[in-house]
């Protein structure tokens, strides 16, 4: 069997197949122990060079890929907008060639464009890993969300995953709907009409117009974090009747037909989107998620370091 | 290759004074089932298990900034604590020796066993570092152009050494 390698770059999930899905998913299980050792570092990437370009603010996101990279004996640089060139008015490519000059590897890169991370990527020679654009993907999130499935549940196909919430705004829903589709899970939606895709069924899943619906439909929720910008916005009309209508709670949950994994990408809002006894309950994998993403981007990092053609020279070597 | 091992695992309990704080870590792949077997015969002389791990070097190898894409990537699982152990390596080829440097580095991340030793299955020679085995079940002398296959039953159900004169490198 020939293994599938990843390309140059990881824009998103759309683009991948069912089989790059698996090997990534594959390849985080062992990276999950290199987190549990007593020293929690492995040579691999050792003398690669990494920037994480952030143009957005991140916590969790750019965290999980900063540790994932040291764990790999990576050297990493952080940059954020804010304070750099950019705000001085430097254009995206200018930046990133800027970097390239100074001989780096590897671009982890949050833009509030669509489209920044694919755009990157066919500019410059480095690995761009997209670490979400805009309403776009947010791809090692939702590897992230399907390792974390996989490990409860053994296996996705046939699994039913709702996802709740702002979907509209959601580069993780887009993420988690092409890649759980891809490997044979079942996928619906569930929001208020304003914050769910016009034709969002063409993308091969279902509308649930309830919580109530999804929470008798599914094995397992995966729910959005609601904005705050949204309600002023408009598009609901505040946040308690938000969480009167949608959120997640303990007694809607008590009325499933059985227990359901509950899963959100962060951050939360408490009482909003979800209550405090769910997001702290039993069936909550919110934590696990944290984890295994540290695991996911390793593998991610891993995988694509060894993908681009133009510089390996001479494939293949000794096996021993 | 029975009796290959019997002997190994007899060498093994020789040379570490029995199964008491003794380690079998086996190298993926091939390694992981050897150790398992030879884990088994020390349990039977001895009547203690030695303790079991496996190990894989793939991110500690030399050679991961030339290779094209990136090998696959098995599981890890050793011991808690290695501090003050006898850990003996088990794979089933040794050939240029850079898989051993690999795990020594692993090891040294790991704890500091008290010592280590190397067991193999097949010495094929053809060293390019200075590290030599302990304890080998059999020699054979191939050449760079050949091919030592190793088969064990339990992934390819049949027990079997083969050496494959002059299949391209």
């Amino acid at each position: 069997m020939t293994v599938p390698t990843l390309g140059k770059d990881l824009v998103g999930l759309e683009h991948l197949s069912a089989g790059q899905i698996q090997l990534i998913l594959d390849t985080a299980e062992p990276f999950k122990e290199v987190s549990e050792r007593p020293i929690k570092k492995v040579p691999a990437l050792r003398g690669k060079t990494i920037v994480n370009l952030f143009f957005e603010s991140s916590t969790r996101t750019r965290i999980s890929f900063e540790f994932a990279e040291k764990r790999l004996s990576a050297d990493t640089v952080n940059v954020a907008a804010s304070g750099s060139s950019v705000s001085k008015g430097e254009t995206l490519v200018d930046t990133a060639r800027n970097l390239e000059a100074m001989r780096i590897d590897m671009v982890v890169i949050r833009h509030h464009s669509s489209g920044a991370a694919q755009f990157l990527g066919d500019r410059i020679r480095s690995n761009v890993i997209n670490a979400g654009d805009g309403k776009h993907e947010h791809p090692t999130q939702g590897l992230l969300d399907m390792l974390t499935l996989r490990d409860h549940f053994k296996k996705l196909a046939g699994l039913k995953v709702a996802i709740c919430g702002d979907v509209l705004h959601s580069r993780v829903a887009r993420s988690n709907i092409w890649g759980l589709l891809k490997l044979g899970a079942e996928v619906a939606v569930c929001g208020p009409p304003t914050l769910l895709p016009r034709g969002v069924e063409q993308l091969g899943v279902t509308v649930l117009p309830r919580i109530e619906d999804a929470i008798q439909w599914a094995d397992a929720l995966n729910i959005l974090r609601l904005q705050l910008e949204r309600m002023e916005a408009g598009f609901i009309p505040s946040l308690r009747e938000y969480n009167r209508v949608f959120g997640v709670t303990s007694d809607r949950l008590a009325r499933a037909p059985k227990d359901l994994l509950i899963l959100h990408p962060g951050p939360m809002n408490r009482g909003v989107e979800i209550d405090s006894d769910v997001a702290d309950g039993p069936h909550s994998v919110i934590l696990p998620q944290v984890t295994n993403g540290v695991a996911v981007r390793m593998a991610v990092l891993y995988l694509l370091a060894g993908g681009a053609p133009d510089w390996v020279s001479g494939s293949g070597g000794e096996e021993r | 290759m029975a009796r290959a091992l019997q002997r190994m695992a007899s060498e093994i309990v020789e040379r570490c004074f029995g199964a008491d704080g003794l380690v079998l870590v086996g190298i993926q792949r091939r390694g992981v089932e050897l150790a398992e077997r030879i884990a088994r015969l020390v349990a039977q002389t001895e009547g203690q298990p030695p303790l079991l791990g496996k190990l894989d070097i793939t991110l500690y190898r030399d050679d991961l900034q030339a290779i094209g894409p990136r090998p696959v990537v098995a599981e890890t699982r050793l011991p808690p604590n290695l501090d003050g152990k006898t850990v003996v390596i088990i794979d089933d080829v040794l050939y240029t020796g850079r898989t051993v440097r690999a795990a020594l580095d692993e090891f040294a991340d790991f704890g500091r066993p008290k010592r280590i030793l190397l067991c193999v299955l097949v010495d094929r020679g053809g060293r390019e570092l200075p590290i030599q085995a302990d304890i080998v079940g059999t020699t054979v002398t191939a050449g760079p152009a050949d091919r030592v296959d190793v088969s064990v039953m339990e992934l390819d159900r049949v027990d079997a050494v083969d050496l494959v004169r002059g299949a391209p490198a």
